[in-house]
Order: C-alpha cells, then structure tokens, then sequence
C-alpha cells in the first residue's frame, strides 16, 4: 500500500538522516583535517585549527620515522589471508550445515556464535604463552591463524544465511548429474552464492584490517600491521596529534576506497538475514 | 538396460516408519508411474530409488548390481524434479552439458550430443538463454534435456508437471510418453495425478501409507481394484460406494459402482432419487443424485442430458460392474 509522505516530514527525515551521517563520520573527518595541520596548530581550539595553515608536514615527518609500506604490506597480507583462509574452511562447513544438518546443527552455529562473547583479553595469557613455545610471535603465519580463527563464526554464519537461500533440488540434480561432491561445491554452489561469498569476503577484510587487540598483543616489528603503525604514533601525553593524526588517514585510506566501491556487496553483507 | 529390483526396501526417519519393507520389480524399458495421495511414500521411494536418502534396510538392485549404498552420482540414473532443478548460472547449453562434463566427455561429442537433445526438444534457439529467461515448459524441456543427453539406464520423474498450467500439462504429457516410445528406455515417474498414471504407465504403482496397494497395468487397476482404496483412487471421477442393507444384497461389506456404469432413467429403474447438482461437459454430465437410504450417486452419462436440480430419476447399476468388498475393503472375487 502506498503512504502518502508529507513534504516536511520527508524533509524532517533528511535533516536527521545526514545529521546521524555527520555525526558518525565527523571523527574521521576531523582526523583527516587535523593530518595537515601542523602540530602545534593541531591541539589549538577547533575554529583556530580550521583557518590554521594547511601543511603536508606531518605525512612527512611519519614517512620518515616509520616504514609505512611494510605495514601497509602486512595488513594486506593479514587481512586477505585470514579472509581466504577462513572462506576455504568456511564454504565446506557452511555446506554441511546448511544441506545435510544434523540434530546439533542448530547448536554448533550458537556455540561458535558465542565465542564471539568471549572477552578476548580472557585469553590473552594462553594463546600469548601458546605463541611464544611455537615460535609464532610477531609472524605473519601466527597472526593469519589468529585472524581466522576469530572471524572464523561470522564467516560460516554469513554463508550459512546465504547457502539456505539456494534450493537444495540444484544440488541434488547436481549428484544425479554425476557431480562429485567436489565438483558439486565447485561448479554448482560456489557460482550460485558468488554474490554471498563477495559480501562476506569485503566484510571479513574490513574486519581483519581493522582488528587491534590481536595484531597489537601479539606482534613487535616484523609483522606488525596498519593499526600497531597508528598505535605508535599515540602517546600519554597526547603531544602528537597531527601526526597521529596523519598515520590514522594513511592506515584507513585504503580500506575507505575499497568500501567505497565495493559499497552494495556491503549493505547486503552487513545485513545478512535479515532481508530474504 | 535398466532392470530396477526392491528387495524388503524399507525407509524411517528416526522412530517413524514412512516406507515398511516393500517388494518391486521394475522391468527393461517399462513406463512406471508411482501415484496415491500426498504423502503416501512414493517421492520418498523415487528418491531412495535414486540414491539420495539412504534406505533403512533392504537391498536395491540395478541390472543385478546391488546399489544399495552406490552413490546417486554412479547409479546411471537421471532425474527431472518438480522444480526442474536447473543451475540458474548456466546457459541451457551448458546446464544440458553438465552431466556429460562430469562424465570427462570429449567437447566436440558433447556438444554434438547437445545439438541433438536440443533439436529433438525444440530448445535449438534457445542455447545461449539463461534458465531464468524461460518459460515454464521450455524450462521442463531443459531438465528432459539434461536427463537424456547421457543415456541413463533409467528416467525418475519426480511429479514433473504439477508447476504446469493444464493445456501445457496435457501436452507435456504426449511429449514424455513419445518419447519413452523413442529411447525406450526404464521411465519411473511420480504423480498424484491419477488421469497421468492412466494415461502414460505400462505398469502403476498404486501408494497408500507406505504400503504398495496393488500394481498392475492401467485397466487391470480399473476393472479389478484389489481393495476399495485402489477402486476409490483409480478412476475419474470417483467410484460410488454404498454399504448397509443394499450392499447386503450382494453378500457384501460394501459395493462400488462407477459413475459410468449406471444408468439413469426417468421411468423406472432399482433406486430412486433425486438430482442435485448436474455438471455438464457438453460431452458428459455428471449428475449427483441423492438417494434414500445409500447417499449420493454420481452419474456419468454421455453427451447432454437435460435434468435438472430437483428432478426425480431412477438409477439402475449394470450388475456386472459392481464391485464387491469384504469388512477390511478387500475386494471379494
């Protein structure tokens, strides 16, 4: 039925929708401003701030101190490869539960969910001491693991949702076909959840990348990511706003852009489930 | 070949029993049509047939090789589903391939094979189209398609047509029984459509519960049902039953009597009665008489009859097509 929507209330609703989208993005915003400041504009009150001058002086100084590319190149690696990872274990298990479910389906989809209650810092002690007798601080390999092992539920759930969707009838055309079980997953399933697995793909990267407990616990120099590169930058003392500042836009820059393109895979995948 | 052998086949799901231990032969190239009521079993039988639930226990044979626990992927069989089934991604082109790809099969045989299963079902300019922009029965075409391209040693139709609208159902059902002419190949086919099962099986099935009531050629089930359920199922429109004091008079529990097989009259004749509602086909009326002391009367006559609601007829059944059924609804002989 249509609903007829008055012009103010149409109005009212844009004012408040770009309020809530300022709000939420003025931080970042902020952030970015602050990064070409210099810094002792940078801690002066916010109308002195705007019409300070605008340098490109702290980029600068943060290419000079820290090797931005090496973290950069981590984070990548982090990210795509607990992403990959997870999918590879993932789409097997996603498979199973939503195609042949057991009794305790139901069950093991709530257990793995609630992991995700687990303060993280309740483990922090076991898997650190778990790291240090196999040799995994501060490696790349140690922190995929991690990585994966985190997002793992979100992963196999965000499949799961998008798996029940696709008629079990294809799959079982596809064994009277001859499929094996492989070429089944491989040449049946995967095509048709292509849209799924790429939303849940963007949205585990976005995850990883973003992840600090972990990347920061557990990594010293080698494979320290974006986020233990901005963690350097911040001090007690507060004194290095802009370049903090400048470090944080730098480390968020390229997720921003790949969110940005990759915008519709991302309303789906933050929704999943809840639209059918 | 495709000789399909049900040995003590039986089926349950947990506690529930929905298949008991079931005997079946099914012969080289015969059309066989499952049909009873839903939820009778005979989906569930296909399938078991087909390898994609487990049997319970019991042992199924294909050409006398047990496939009891052969995976459906290697028991040479192909099936339409009532969904049709097809991979959405795939052109038809390639959703009629897919099965010989899985078999490894050389490129250039498939798509020769191909182009013949498309000709023969008149998908040729339709190839490069997606599932998606078909139409139902051209979609029906695309899973037969899939399903003779590789040979199978037999077809399961698993309700094939009931997403059909009725002329295209009709035809469809000319279409799969020319071509079960053609291949002659083992055809099983499902359905709760009981004019289907007339129409296309060399053999029916008949389902209730699980239970296989009685198999049998299609007018072997019309002029001899086993059991009144069998009588009642096979038949349209429905058989009439009568029992109490009438059916007594023939030494029995109850009688049947086909809408078809009583004569109606406007002088005399055994009941009386009088016409409810008439349905008139223009090349039959069936009219419903109500009569004291047995019920409603279904009656066929051909071509148009002027009666109206209200009137009063006589009914005679023609003696020797009473059916006779015992306590326990079996036939007596």
């Amino acid at each position: 039925m249509a609903r007829k929507v008055s012009q103010n209330r149409k109005a009212l609703v844009t004012v408040a929708a770009w309020a809530v989208g300022i709000a939420i993005f003025f931080p970042i915003l902020w952030t970015v401003i602050l990064s070409f400041k210099s810094e002792g504009d940078a801690i002066k009150t916010p109308f002195e701030v705007l019409s300070a001058n605008w340098t490109l002086e702290s980029y600068s100084t943060v290419q000079e101190r820290s090797n931005y590319l090496r973290h950069f190149w981590n984070s990548v690696v982090l990210s795509v490869g607990s992403t990959l990872l997870g999918l590879l274990i993932a789409v097997p298990a996603a498979w199973a539960m939503a195609f042949v479910p057991g009794k305790r389906t139901k069950d093991v989809l709530m257990w793995m969910l609630s992991t995700k209650m687990l303060p993280p810092v309740g483990v922090l002690v076991p898997l650190y001491l778990i790291f240090r007798d196999f040799g995994l601080l501060d490696t790349r390999i140690g922190l995929v693991i991690v990585l994966t092992l985190i997002n793992l539920p979100i992963i196999v759930w965000m499949l799961y949702t998008y798996f029940r969707e696709i008629p079990g009838e294809i799959l079982e055309a596809a064994r009277m076909d001859g499929a094996t079980l492989r070429a089944e997953i491989l040449y049946v399933l995967t095509p048709m959840a292509v849209p799924g697995i790429a939303s849940t793909l963007l949205l585990n990267i976005i995850l990883a990348w973003n992840e600090a407990f972990w990347t920061l616990n557990l990594t010293a120099a080698k494979a320290a990511p974006l986020t233990a590169f901005i963690a350097s930058y911040s001090s007690p003392e507060g004194l290095f706003y802009a370049k903090l500042s400048a470090a944080s836009t730098m480390a968020i820059a390229p997720i921003l852009i790949m969110g940005w393109f990759s915008q519709k895979q991302l309303v789906r995948g933050l929704t999943f489930g809840a639209v059918k | 070949m495709g000789r399909i052998t049900l040995d003590k086949v039986r089926k349950a799901f947990g506690e529930v029993e929905v298949i008991p231990p079931l005997d079946l032969t099914i012969d080289d190239g015969e059309f066989v049509v499952f049909v009873g009521p839903s939820g009778c079993g005979k989906s569930t039988l296909l399938r078991l047939i087909a390898g994609l639930e487990d049997i319970t226990s019991g042992q199924i044979r294909i050409d006398r090789e047990d496939a009891t626990d052969v995976p459906p992927a290697k028991r040479g069989l192909a099936m339409v589903f009532q969904s049709y089934a097809l991979y959405p991604h795939m052109s038809v082109r390639k959703n009629i391939a897919f099965p010989l790809k899985m078999a490894g099969m050389d490129p250039t045989e498939i798509d020769k094979r191909v182009n013949e299963a498309a000709s023969v079902l008149n998908l040729a300019q339709y190839l490069d189209r997606r599932p998606g922009q078909l139409s139902g029965g051209q979609r029906q075409r695309v899973a037969i398609g899939r399903a003779i391209v590789r040979e199978p040693k037999a077809f399961l139709f698993d309700e094939p047509l009931s997403n059909l609208d009725a002329a295209l159902r009709v035809n469809m059902r000319l279409e799969i029984s020319e071509l079960h002419q053609t291949l002659k190949t083992t055809m099983i086919y499902v359905t709760h459509d009981q004019v289907e099962a007339m129409t296309m099986a060399d053999k029916i099935v008949v389902l209730h519960a699980g239970r296989i009531e009685q198999v049998g050629s299609p007018l072997e089930l019309y002029r001899t049902p086993r059991n009144r359920f069998v009588a009642g199922f096979i038949g349209s429109p429905k058989m009439n039953f009568v029992e109490g004091a009438e059916a007594a008079k023939y030494d029995a529990h109850s009688i049947g009597i086909r809408p078809e097989h009583v004569d109606m009259s406007r002088e005399s004749g055994v009941w009386q009665g009088r016409v409810g509602v008439s349905e008139h086909l223009g090349s039959d009326t069936f009219s419903h008489v109500h009569v004291d002391g047995i019920g409603t009367i279904n009656v066929r006559t051909s071509g148009e009859v002027d009666v109206r609601h209200g009137d009063t007829v006589w009914l005679t059944p023609t003696a020797a097509n009473i059916h006779r059924f015992d306590k326990e609804g079996l036939a007596i002989r």
